[in-house]
């Protein structure tokens, strides 16, 4: 890895942060689709941090990981859009506070 | 003849039962005169072999046993009958007096709709108390005891769509209770201490376990007192005679008169023995008699409702009968609750036959002038108060003046005693006298609307009879009893008994009848007025009792029906369902919140790990 030297700390500062945001996201916004985009924010995250500390250490486990982070969000979306399409047609709305029958 | 003595009782017992069930099986309704037959004609077969049983002359005591009643360990009660002197005079009365009571009801009643349940009611009383005084054991008494406790009930409560009537229902059956809790209690400390409850058995047992004086029995027979104190409303229990007249005349005079109240004397009687074990009961026994005598002849005196002045007037003759049974006079006891059967009975359904025929009138001073128009009823009035009054020669005269005697030569305290049943004597004279003239002399208030028919005449002329002669009468019961002494006091205490009834007589024609004597300037005087005020409502006991217990009770009542111990469960209930809302709160079914509840503990967990210095 010549040149571009980005210390570990920097990258795991942005992976931090872009889990922190994805966080925030899916506790703020009450659309269901850019709720699962932000889950997607944080997936990537963790998946960013994985890929940093694979480089910094010289293994492949990291982006190991990573391939697996890209297949289990994959298939996350993939169930995660059925559940949209159910939420739509049964509330009529993709808000997901309407979404509220299990309320005690 | 002694083979069919289980007959007596149960010819009322099956007619009471076909009179309940019949009505209910049929589609209209029974004639009255077939009812009649019925419940009559029970009660008039029971008389006949009564009486057959009487005159063939025993030899007694006669016991049967039907079968045994139960057996627990050593106690086996039988269902069993013991015949002697005594128990043969109870069944007269009951079977003889109770015959005519019901002669008499065929007519008072008639019309009534609830005919069938009249007598019905009246032959379970007969049977039940047949049952009490035939019963061989204390147990079957107990029974006969509350069975007839219950008839009263049911007939002083028979108009029970008056509310008054039924108050004065649960009255009578509650007092009553009170004195049978304490009868009840003496059962079983009989039964602990001696092992049995067969009333012979009883007499030998104490005899030969307990020395007389012994506490024991004194326990025992304040207890049996107790429950002859409910039933034969004495101090202080006799509270509830006077408003059991709500029943029909007729019940009062065939329970409340005749037989069911002095079902107390009867049992002091029959377990004499065991009361001569415990001469401090005998004296309190005398003592109770005497002081409910003269309380309820005072009563008598002003009550201005026909039917409580009988009330209280029995009362007052049953107090005699106690006091009697306290000298050890128990022959005469027995014997005045023969005669006083007789003349109490003819006087109430006298009574029945006057309110009868003016309109259900109860007040004496709405009366008067009756002599010439009832003059059946008149000659049973006189018949009748001059028995009450016991004056010489009438049946009264004989039992009552056998008692004063008797009395008199009690050792301990006798003259006294003596004294004081002279003024309950006198004060007899006065009230009963009193009675009469406003009734039957005087100018007439109200018109009568009837005459008594036969069915009220005959038994009432058969009474008078009895009343006339029934002194003459010897009753078996010197087998029964220990003999009492034969000593004579001297001449004066005879005549003096004899006179006093007279003196009271005239007294009483004085007041009410001749016009010399005039109560009225007394009777402006406050203080009479209050005294007058304070005998009407018989001394404040009813509302001493009120106070003390009956409104104590309703406020406890009260206090108890918000249930204050069931707050404390409630508390608990509250805190829980306020707790369940709290939690259920949480459960908002927002992904958002659960996704921010999340967060919150999993930045907690983090948070302890790093700062928290402990092991997770």
């Amino acid at each position: 890895m010549e040149g571009l030297d980005i210390p570990l700390n920097h990258i795991l500062l942005v992976a931090c942060l872009l889990f922190a945001i994805g966080m925030l996201g899916l506790m703020i916004r009450r659309n269901i689709i850019f709720m699962l985009m932000s889950l997607e924010v944080m997936l990537n995250a963790a998946a960013l941090a994985f890929v940093a500390a694979g480089a910094h250490w010289g293994q492949a486990d990291g982006q190991i990981m990573f391939m697996l982070i890209l297949s289990v969000a994959a298939a996350e979306v993939a169930v995660g859009l059925g559940l949209v399409l159910q939420v739509q047609k049964r509330f009529k709305s993709l808000d997901m506070d309407d979404a509220n029958r299990m309320r005690g | 003849m002694t083979e069919l003595l289980w007959l007596i009782p149960l010819l009322p017992l099956l007619s009471a039962i076909v009179l309940m069930v019949l009505p209910q099986l049929s589609v209209k309704a029974l004639p009255q005169s077939l009812i009649a037959v019925i419940g009559v004609g029970s009660v008039g077969s029971a008389m006949l072999l009564t009486l057959t049983l009487a005159l063939s002359g025993g030899p007694y005591p006669i016991e049967q046993t039907l079968w045994t009643w139960m057996a627990v360990g050593g106690f086996t009660p039988g269902v069993a009958f013991y015949i002697d002197g005594l128990t043969l005079v109870m069944m007269s009365i009951i079977t003889g007096v109770g015959f005519l009571i019901h002669v008499f009801s065929s007519e008072f009643m008639l019309g009534d709709h609830s005919y069938a349940r009249y007598f019905a009611f009246l032959n379970l009383f007969v049977s039940a108390m047949l049952i009490l005084v035939m019963a061989d054991n204390l147990l079957l008494l107990f029974l006969g005891w509350e069975g007839v406790g219950v008839c009263s009930y049911f007939l002083v409560g028979f108009w029970y769509q008056q509310p008054d009537n039924g108050r004065a229902a649960r009255k009578a059956f509650i007092v009553t209770r009170i004195g049978d809790t304490a009868m009840a209690l003496g059962l079983l400390l009989l039964f602990s201490e001696l092992g049995t409850l067969n009333i012979q058995g009883l007499g030998v047992a104490a005899a030969g376990q307990w020395q007389a004086g012994d506490t024991m029995p004194l326990i025992a027979c304040l207890l049996l007192l107790g429950g002859a104190v409910g039933k034969s409303a004495q101090l202080p229990l006799q509270t509830w005679l006077p408003d059991a007249m709500a029943g029909p005349t007729p019940v009062s005079a065939l329970i409340h008169a005749a037989t069911m109240v002095t079902a107390g004397v009867y049992l002091i009687a029959r377990t004499h023995e065991l009361f001569l074990l415990a001469p401090t009961a005998m004296m309190v026994v005398a003592l109770i008699g005497l002081a409910t005598s003269l309380m309820a002849a005072c009563s008598a005196l002003v009550q201005h409702d026909i039917k409580r002045i009988l009330a209280y007037s029995t009362i007052s003759q049953i107090g005699y009968m106690f006091l009697a049974l306290g000298v050890g006079a128990w022959a005469s006891g027995i014997f005045h609750l023969m005669t006083h059967a007789f003349f109490k009975a003819l006087l109430f359904l006298g009574s029945g036959a006057i309110i009868h025929c003016l309109h259900h009138e109860h007040n004496i001073f709405k009366m008067g002038g009756l002599r010439s128009r009832l003059p059946v009823v008149f000659w049973s009035f006189i018949f009748g108060s001059a028995a009450l009054a016991a004056l010489p020669l009438t049946s009264g005269f004989f039992s009552k003046d056998q008692i004063l005697v008797q009395v008199f030569l009690h050792p301990q305290g006798g003259a006294w005693l003596w004294f004081g049943a002279l003024v309950g004597a006198l004060l007899t004279a006065i009230y009963s006298f009193r009675l009469v003239f406003v009734v039957f002399f005087g100018v007439a208030n109200t018109e009568v609307d009837k005459k008594p028919g036969w069915a009220m005449a005959v038994p009432l002329s058969l009474l008078c009879m009895l009343a006339a002669v029934g002194g003459l009468f010897a009753i078996p019961v010197d087998n029964v009893f220990p003999a009492v002494s034969e000593h004579h006091p001297s001449i004066w205490v005879e005549v003096v008994s004899a006179a006093v009834p007279l003196l009271g007589l005239s007294i009483a024609y004085l007041l009410f009848l001749g016009k010399q004597w005039s109560l009225q300037p007394l009777l402006r005087r406050p203080l009479s007025q209050r005294l007058r005020y304070f005998w009407l409502n018989h001394w404040g006991l009813d509302a001493l009792y009120d106070l003390i217990l009956v409104r104590p009770y309703y406020s406890l009542a009260n206090a108890l029906s918000s249930e204050p111990i069931d707050r404390l469960y409630g508390a608990i209930v509250w805190v829980n369902q306020q707790l369940h809302g709290l939690l259920s709160r949480t459960q908002g079914g927002r992904v958002r919140s659960y996704i921010a509840s999340m967060v919150l503990g999993l930045l907690l967990l983090i948070a302890l790990s790093l700062y928290g210095g402990g092991e997770m």
